[in-house]
C-alpha cells in the first residue's frame, strides 16, 4: 500500500505529487530529499534505495537524473514497490516519448491522469500502457530529446539500468505522424552487458553475460509476433558449477545459465523449436532477461601496467586491444579508471601509432591502444595496481552470440530490412541491433 | 506553454517569489470569467488555468482560496477539465468540509453519466473527498458503482468500498458493503475487480478483526481452501501487480497434506521465469512457507531458486537488484553451504553502489568454506586496496570474519599482516582491531602478529578503536615486545591529548598488565598512569584507576589475578542477531524486513501492521509483548556491539537475563484474541480442543502413534510435585497472575528433530500437555512459530497455580520457557515436570 508518490528533480523540487491515503504528513518530499542529500554514511556513500525515517518508509529508484519516491506506513513488498517505481517511469516514457524534467514539467497533467489510473488508494492497478490508453486524454506536448549524452547508449549501463531503448525511439506512443498516418514499426533491440576480470597478467579471472531483449512497438491491430532464437540454445546448466567451463554440454551448443520471460510472452513451442511468441503491447517491455557464465570470446581485452615513476608519482600504462571482426565498428568507447582521492594531478597520452579517431570511432581487427596515464600524488602509498588489474571490465556487445540468427517475422512474411548499428564503446560498449520492419 | 513552476519548493513567501498570493487572486478573477461563459475556445482557455492552478498546488502554493471558482468551472463535458478539476477537489475537499459539498452535485450527476469512463471517474473523486460529514451521499453512488456493467466502474468501486471504510467503518459495514464485495470478489469476471475486493477485504477485515468474530472469520475464510483453489488457478488472469497479491495470500495459506504442497508448487513453478522481480519474490515465499516442515524439499527451493534470483540481481536497475540481492543475502545466510560453489556472483563490480557492495562482502563472508577461501580472500584483498574508503575498510573485516570462523587460518594472518604493510591509516586501524580479535581467538599465532604489529608506530594510529587494540596487544604480550613498557610509557606520557575515554582505560589496564610481567621497567608508568587516571575528569577512567591503585595497594597478587588472570582462547565470538530474531524477519520474507534487517514490529507503528501481518495469530498477545521486547532487543544489540568479545558461556548468561528482564504487558484477551483463545472456563480437555480455531486441519492420530504418546511411562523418576488433573483457571485471572507474577523460571531448550517434526499445528502438544495435567489457556501461531500460555494447578493446594509462556520455533527447533508460579518454591519442582513432559513430545 502506497501513500505517496512523487517525482523530485535533482535539486529536490517537487514535479508531481501524489497523496493516495494520507498518511504521511505533507513535508515528506522535503524530509526525503534532505535525506538522500545528506546520507549520514561516511565519506559520502549513496543512500540505499529504501529506508525508514520516523516510521515512514521512502522507497525510490533514479531515472533519467529525476527521483522517483514512494512512501508508505506498511511494511509492504520492496521489490513490489521499486518494480512499479520502475514501471510508472516507463508508462511516462511511453506517453511522453522522452523522459527528462524538462518533457515531465510541460505534460505534469499527463503524468496525473496516468498516475490517477496506476495506483488507487495506494493499490497498483495497471502498468500496461496498452491498457491505460483508453483512459488517458490529455496529448503530450512533446519535447526534443535532449543532446544525447556523451555515451550514447552505453551510458544507460552506467547508470545501471538496461530500460532505455535505442535513441531512435523518443516517441510517443499515443502521438501520430503528422500525415495521420501510424507509423508500423517494431523495435526489436539486443543488449548485452559483458563484465570480464582480467588478471595482471591478462587471463580471465571471471566473465558473464547479462542480456535483455527489448522490444518497442508501434504496430497497430496487434498482430502476433514470433521470435526464434539459436535453435541449439540450452537452458540451465543441469546442476554443474557454474564456472565448469569444460563440463558444458556440445560443443558449440550456447548455454544460458538463467532466463526470465515478460508476461506476454508465450513458451508453448519453445522446448520444441526456441520459438517465443508473443502479441507485443504497445510501449517498451523487455521479453527476456538472460544471464550466461560460458566461457566467451571478450570482444576486448585490457592490459595494465603500474610504474612508479618517482616517489610521488606512478605511470599506468594501459592497453586495450579489440578483439572482433574488422566488418564491427566500435563508437564512443570510454575508459574509467579509478583513481585515488588524493590524487592531484592527472595527465594522459595515447601512444604514438594508436588508432584514436577525432570521432571517438575506430574499427576493429589488429588495432591496439596504448594510452599512458601519469597521475601524481601528495603520497607515497599508492597501490593503484590492485585497482587496475582488478578493473571489472564491463563491456556490452550484441555480436549475436547468444542470440545469432534472431530474426522476427510479423505476419508471416516481411523480412527485416535489416539496420544494424553496432556501437561499442571501450571498456563501457554498448551495441544494439535494431531491426525496423515495415509490413506489407 | 510551460506551467509556471517555481524552482523554490518553500510555500513560504520569498522575495523572489511573492508568495503566489497576487497570482492566486489573479487566476481566481480569471476563471470567474470563464465560469458562465460559453463562447468557443472556452475550454482551452480553462485547461491553461486549470493547469496553473494544479502545478501551484504541486509546488505547495495553497490555492484552496480557488475552491469555488473551481467548482463553478467544473460544468463540462472535456474530461481533461473534469480529471483536473477532480485532482484539484480531491487535494482541497478535506481542509474545506463545507467547499467540498458544492462539488457532490456534479459528482453525484456524473456519477450517473452514460460514458463508464465519466462513472468511474466521478465514483473514485466521490469517495477520495474523505469528509466525513458527506458519507450519506457515498452510499447510493458506491451501491450502484458496485452493481455497475462496465467493469472499470466495478473496479473503481471496489476499492471506493474500502476508502469509505476509512472515512467512516460504521456507515461501510451498516450498508452491507464487505459482504458485496464478498460476492464480487468469488463471481466476477474481471480480475481486477476481483483483486481490488481482496485488497478492499483484507484491509477491512483485519481492521475489523480487534472488535467483531465475525470479521475474524471472514478473514479465515479468504484463507480457504476452495478461495485459494480458485485465485491461484486463474493466477494468468490477473495483472502482475495482482499476481503479487494472490501470491502473499497463497503464503499464508496451509495446505493439508503434502500433495495439496506439491500441486500448489507444479502450478505456480512457472511464476519463478516472470521477468518481475515481485511475482518471483512472492512465489518464493509462498514456496519457502509451504516447505517449512519438509526439510528435503525446503533446501531443493533452495536450489531452484538460486538462478532465478541471480538473474534478477544482474538485470534491473541497481535498486531493483538491491531489492532482490536482500533476499538472497538472508537465504545465503541461512545455508550458506547451498551458495558456497556461486561464490563468484558475488563478487563486486567497481561501479556497484555501496549498499549493493556491502551486502555481497557479507554474503562472500558467509559461503566462506574450505574449498573457497583461498579465492575468496584473495578477491576481498584486492577490494582492501580500493579507492573506495569504505568498502576497502569493509573488505578488511570480512576478511577478519572468515578468519574468525575458519579451522585453518594460517594464510588468512599472512593476508592481515601484509596490510599492516600497506601504511595507509584506515587500513592499518581495521587490521589492528582485527589482529586483536584474532588473536583472542588463536593465541598461538602471537608470535607472527606480534612481531609485526610492534613495528607499528602508535603514532601512525589515530582511531579510537584502532588504538585501543593496540595498546590492549602491548599489555597483553608486553613480555613478548621488547620496547612494550616504553611505548606505553609515552602514551602515558601524552594522556592529556589522548581524546577518546575508550583508549584511556585500556591504557589503564594495559600499564597495569605490563607492571605484573615486567615490574622494573613499567612501575614509572604505572604510577604516572594511576595519577593521571585519577585526575581524569571522565567517571568511568577515573572509578578504573581508583580502583586499580586499592586493589594494588590491598595485595598485589590478588590484583594480578583480578587484572590479569590466564586467558581461555575465545571459540565463538557472539552472534548479533538472536535466532529469534532471524527466524522472524526469515517469516516476513518479502517485505521491508528483509531490507532492514529487523522484524517489523521494530520499524512499523501498530495500525500500521494490519493486512500484511494477516496470520498474527495471537492478536494482541503477542503484540502486548513485541513492544517490550523491542526494548530488550535493541538494548541487547547495543551491548554485543560494545563488547563483540564474548565466550559461548557468556552469550548465554547475556541472554537469560534479557529474557527475564522482559516486562510482559499483561494480555489483552477482550479484543481480537477472543475467538481465537480457547476459554476452557469449566470444559473438559476435549471440549477445549475442539474450540481451538485453526486453518490446519486437526492433526491425524498418526501423529501421537510416532511420538510415542501411547507409552507415559518413560519417565524414569516422576518428581513428588501433584498437579490436579482438572484444574479451573478463568482467562481473566491468569492474566491478572501473569501480570502480577514474578517469573520464577526461563529456561531455553532445544526440541529434538523428532518432535519438531511432529509439531505441524498446535493441537498436537495442547493434547500431550493434557495428559500431563497441563493445561492450556491459549496458544497460537504457524510453522515454524509457535506459542502457548499454559496453567496447572497444584493437587493439594487449589490456591497454588503455576503459569507458563512456551515460545517455540521448530525451524530452529529452540523453545523459550518462563513460569510464573504461587509458590515460588515449587516451581523447580514444576520446571521438571514440565520438562520431561515436553522431552516426550521431543525435548532433550
Amino acid at each position: 500500500m502506497i501513500s505517496q508518490f512523487f517525482v523530485l528533480s535533482q535539486r529536490g523540487d517537487n514535479i508531481v505529487f501524489r497523496d493516495y491515503r494520507g498518511e504521511v504528513q505533507k513535508g515528506s518530499a522535503e524530509i526525503f530529499f534532505r535525506k538522500v542529500k545528506f546520507w549520514k554514511g561516511d565519506e559520502g556513500e549513496d543512500a540505499p534505495p529504501v529506508f525508514n525515517a520516523d516510521g515512514v518508509n521512502y522507497v525510490h529508484v533514479k531515472v533519467a537524473g529525476l527521483l522517483f519516491v514512494a512512501t508508505t506506513r506498511v511494511n509492504v513488498s520492496p521489490s513490489l514497490v521499486l518494480e512499479l517505481l520502475q514501471r510508472i517511469a516507463r508508462v511516462i516514457k511511453d506517453y511522453l516519448g522522452v523522459l527528462n524534467e524538462d518533457s515531465l514539467r510541460k505534460n505534469f497533467v499527463l503524468v496525473y491522469e496516468l498516475l490517477d489510473e496506476v495506483i488507487d488508494f495506494g493499490y497498483p492497478q495497471t502498468t500496461s500502457t496498452e491498457v491505460l490508453k483508453s483512459y488517458i486524454f490529455n496529448e503530450p506536448i512533446e519535447v526534443e530529446a535532449a543532446r544525447l549524452p556523451p555515451l550514447g547508449p552505453a551510458a544507460m549501463f552506467m547508470q545501471g539500468t538496461k530500460r532505455m531503448p535505442g535513441t531512435a525511439v523518443t516517441k510517443s506512443v499515443v502521438a501520430n505522424e503528422p500525415g495521420g498516418r501510424k507509423r508500423e514499426e517494431i523495435f526489436v533491440d539486443i543488449i548485452e552487458k559483458i563484465s570480464v576480470t582480467f588478471s595482471s597478467s591478462g587471463y580471465i579471472l571471471t566473465s558473464e553475460i547479462d542480456g535483455t531483449i527489448q522490444m518497442k512497438s508501434y504496430l497497430t491491430g496487434n498482430p502476433e509476433i514470433r521470435l526464434a532464437l539459436n535453435e541449439d540454445l540450452i537452458i540451465g546448466r543441469n546442476g554443474s558449477s557454474v564456472y565448469d567451463y569444460r563440463n558444458s554440454a556440445g560443443a558449440g551448443a550456447v548455454i544460458l545459465d538463467d532466463c526470465n520471460f515478460h508476461e506476454s510472452v508465450h513458451l508453448d513451442n519453445f522446448d520444441l523449436d526456441r520459438t517465443l511468441m508473443l502479441v507485443p503491447t504497445d510501449g517498451e517491455f523487455s521479453v527476456m532477461n538472460y544471464r550466461m557464465t560460458q566461457e566467451f570470446k571478450p570482444p576486448f581485452r585490457v592490459n595494465a601496467l603500474i610504474e612508479e615513476a618517482g616517489s610521488l608519482k606512478a605511470e599506468v600504462i594501459l592497453k586495450i586491444r579489440a578483439d572482433f571482426a574488422p566488418s564491427i565498428t566500435a563508437n564512443t568507447i570510454s575508459v574509467h579508471m579509478p583513481l585515488p582521492k588524493y590524487t592531484t594531478r592527472v595527465s594522459f597520452e595515447f601512444e604514438p601509432g594508436a588508432i584514436v579517431g577525432g570521432s571517438e570511432t575506430y574499427s576493429a581487427g589488429k588495432a591496439h591502444i596504448f594510452t599512458g596515464v601519469t597521475c601524481q600524488y601528495h603520497e607515497r602509498s599508492w597501490t593503484c595496481e590492485h585497482d587496475l588489474h582488478n578493473s571489472n571490465v564491463q563491456c556490452f556487445k550484441a555480436s549475436g552470440k547468444v542470440l545469432a540468427n534472431s530474426k522476427e517475422i510479423q505476419d508471416i512474411q516481411s523480412i527485416p530490412s535489416t539496420n544494424a548499428k553496432g556501437s561499442l564503446s571501450g571498456i563501457q560498449m554498448a551495441s544494439q541491433n535494431t531491426y525496423d520492419s515495415k509490413p506489407m | 506553454m510551460a506551467p509556471p513552476v517555481q524552482s523554490s519548493r518553500s510555500p513560504s513567501p520569498s522575495p523572489s517569489q511573492p508568495s503566489g498570493k497576487s497570482e492566486v487572486s489573479d487566476l481566481k478573477l480569471q476563471l470567474r470569467n470563464l465560469a458562465g461563459s460559453r463562447a468557443p475556445g472556452t475550454d482551452d482557455s480553462k485547461r491553461e488555468l486549470f493547469k496553473k492552478v494544479i502545478s501551484y498546488m504541486t509546488i505547495g502554493v495553497d490555492v484552496s482560496s480557488l475552491f469555488s471558482e473551481m467548482v463553478m468551472c467544473s460544468a463540462t463535458s472535456d474530461v481533461v477539465l473534469k480529471k483536473m478539476c477532480y485532482l484539484y477537489v480531491g487535494n482541497y475537499a478535506r481542509g474545506n468540509p463545507d467547499l467540498a459539498l458544492l462539488t457532490i452535485n456534479f459528482l453525484q450527476k456524473d456519477c450517473r453519466d452514460e460514458d463508464p469512463m465519466i462513472r468511474g471517474l466521478a465514483l473514485r473523486s466521490l469517495c477520495t473527498l474523505r469528509v466525513a460529514n458527506l458519507v450519506e451521499y457515498l452510499v447510493g453512488p458506491l451501491g450502484s458503482g458496485l452493481k455497475d456493467s462496465s467493469g472499470y466502474v466495478r473496479m473503481v468501486a471496489s476499492i471506493g468500498v474500502l476508502k469509505l471504510y476509512h472515512i467512516s467503518a460504521a456507515v461501510c459495514i451498516d450498508s452491507d458493503f464487505p459482504s458485496m464485495l464478498k460476492a464480487l470478489f468469488l463471481n466476477d469476471t474481471d480480475a481486477q475487480v476481483v483483486a481490488n475486493c481482496l485488497s478492499s477485504l483484507q484491509e477491512i477485515w483485519t481492521l475489523e478483526a480487534s472488535t467483531s468474530e465475525e470479521a475474524v472469520r471472514e478473514k479465515e475464510a479468504l484463507l480457504s481452501k476452495p478461495v485459494i483453489y480458485h485465485l491461484l488457478n486463474r493466477i494468468k488472469a490477473f495483472s502482475e501487480w495482482a499476481q503479487c497479491l494472490v501470491l502473499d495470500l497463497a503464503s499464508k495459506y496451509v495446505p493439508s497434506d503434502s500433495n495439496e504442497i506439491f500441486d500448489i508448487m507444479n502450478l505456480l513453478e512457472d511464476r519463478l521465469q516472470h521477468a518481475n522481480g515481485a511475482v518471483v519474490l512472492a512465489t518464493i515465499k509462498v514456496f519457502l512457507h509451504l516447505t517449512l516442515s519438509m526439510n528435503d524439499v525446503h533446501q531443493q527451493v533452495y536450489e531452484r531458486m538460486k538462478a532465478p534470483l541471480l538473474t534478477l540481481v544482474s538485470t534491473g536497475s541497481p535498486e531493483q537488484s538491491y531489492a532482490v540481492l536482500s533476499h538472497l543475502h538472508l537465504l545465503v545466510m541461512r545455508a550458506p553451504i547451498l551458495f558456497s560453489s556461486d561464490y563468484k556472483h558475488f563478487y563486486c563490480q567497481y561501479n556497484e553502489p555501496s549498499y549493493v557492495k556491502k551486502l555481497k562482502l557479507e554474503m562472500l563472508t558467509a559461503v566462506a568454506n574450505e574449498s573457497n577461501t583461498y579465492e575468496i580472500v584473495t578477491e576481498l584483498c584486492e577490494y582492501a586496496a580500493n579507492v573506495d574508503v569504505p568498502i576497502a575498510r569493509e573488505s578488511i573485516r570480512a576478511v577478519g570474519k572468515i578468519a574468525l570462523q575458519q579451522y585453518d587460518v594460517n594464510a588468512i594472518v599472512d593476508r592481515l599482516l601484509q596490510f599492516l604493510e600497506m601504511e595507509k591509516d584506515y587500513v592499518t586501524a581495521e587490521t589492528l582491531v582485527l589482529v586483536k580479535d584474532l588473536l583472542r581467538k588463536y593465541p598461538q599465532w602471537s608470535h607472527d602478529c606480534i612481531a609485526v604489529v610492534g613495528n607499528i608506530s602508535s603514532k601512525n594510529v589515530q582511531e579510537p578503536k584502532a588504538k585501543a587494540a593496540l595498546i590492549w596487544m602491548l599489555g597483553e604480550y608486553s613480555q613478548d615486545m621488547l620496547d612494550a613498557p616504553y611505548i606505553l610509557e609515552s602514551l602515558v606520557d601524552n594522556w592529556d591529548d589522548e581524546h577518546s575515554a575508550e583508549v584511556r582505560l585500556h591504557l589503564l589496564t594495559a600499564v597495569l598488565k605490563c607492571f605484573f610481567r615486567r615490574p622494573p621497567e613499567t612501575q614509572k608508568a604505572l604510577g604516572a598512569a594511576l595519577a593521571a587516571g585519577l585526575a581524569d575528569s571522565h567517571q568511568d577512567v577515573h572509578d578504573r584507576a581508583l580502583f586499580y591503585y586499592r586493589l594494588l595497594q590491598y595485595d598485589v597478587s590478588l590484583a594480578e589475578r583480578v587484572v590479569d588472570p590466564p586467558k581461555q582462547a575465545v571459540s565463538v565470538f557472539a552472534d548479533t542477531q538472536s535466532s529469534e530474531i532471524k527466524d522472524r524477519i526469515f517469516d516476513e520474507f518479502n517485505s521491508l524486513s528483509i531490507l532492514y534487517q529487523k522484524p517489523s514490529y521494530m520499524f512499523t507503528d501498530k495500525e500500521h501492521r494490519g493486512p500484511f501481518e494477516f496470520t498474527e495469530e495471537l492478536g494482541s498477545l503477542s503484540v502486548g509483548e513485541e513492544s517490550a521486547d523491542n526494548v530488550i532487543q535493541s538494548r541487547r544489540f547495543e551491548a554485543s556491539d560494545n563488547d563483540l568479545l564474548l565466550s559461548t558461556t557468556e552469550k548465554e548468561e547475556n541472554k537469560v537475563p534479557s529474557n527475564n528482564g522482559s516486562a510482559y504487558s499483561a494480555p489483552d484477551y477482550d479484543v481480537s484474541s477472543a475467538s481465537l483463545v480457547a476459554m476452557p472456563g469449566h470444559s473438559e480437555s476435549a471440549v477445549l480442543n475442539t474450540n481451538l480455531p485453526t486453518h490446519a486441519p486437526q492433526s491425524s492420530s498418526g501423529i501421537d502413534d510416532l511420538l510415542g504418546l501411547g507409552l507415559p511411562a518413560t519417565i524414569s523418576s516422576p518428581p513428588p510435585l501433584k498437579l490436579n488433573a482438572k484444574p479451573v483457571l478463568d482467562p481473566g485471572t491468569f492474566q491478572r497472575k501473569w501480570g502480577q507474577l514474578p517469573i520464577s523460571l526461563s529456561q531455553e531448550d532445544t526440541l529434538s528433530p523428532h518432535g519438531t517434526a511432529a509439531l505441524t499445528t498446535p493441537q498436537v502438544l495442547l493434547r500431550h500437555m493434557q495428559s500431563h495435567s497441563i493445561q492450556c489457556i491459549a496458544s497460537g501461531g504457524q510453522a515454524p512459530n509457535f506459542k502457548f500460555f499454559f496453567f496447572a494447578q497444584k493437587a493439594d493446594d487449589t490456591a497454588a497455580f503455576f503459569l507458563v509462556e512456551c515460545l517455540i520455533n521448530t525451524s530452529s527447533a529452540k523453545a523459550q520457557i518462563k513460569i510464573k508460579a504461587d509458590d515460588g518454591s515449587a516451581s523447580a519442582a514444576f520446571s521438571a515436570l514440565l520438562r520431561s513432559a515436553l522431552s516426550e513430545l521431543g525435548m532433550s
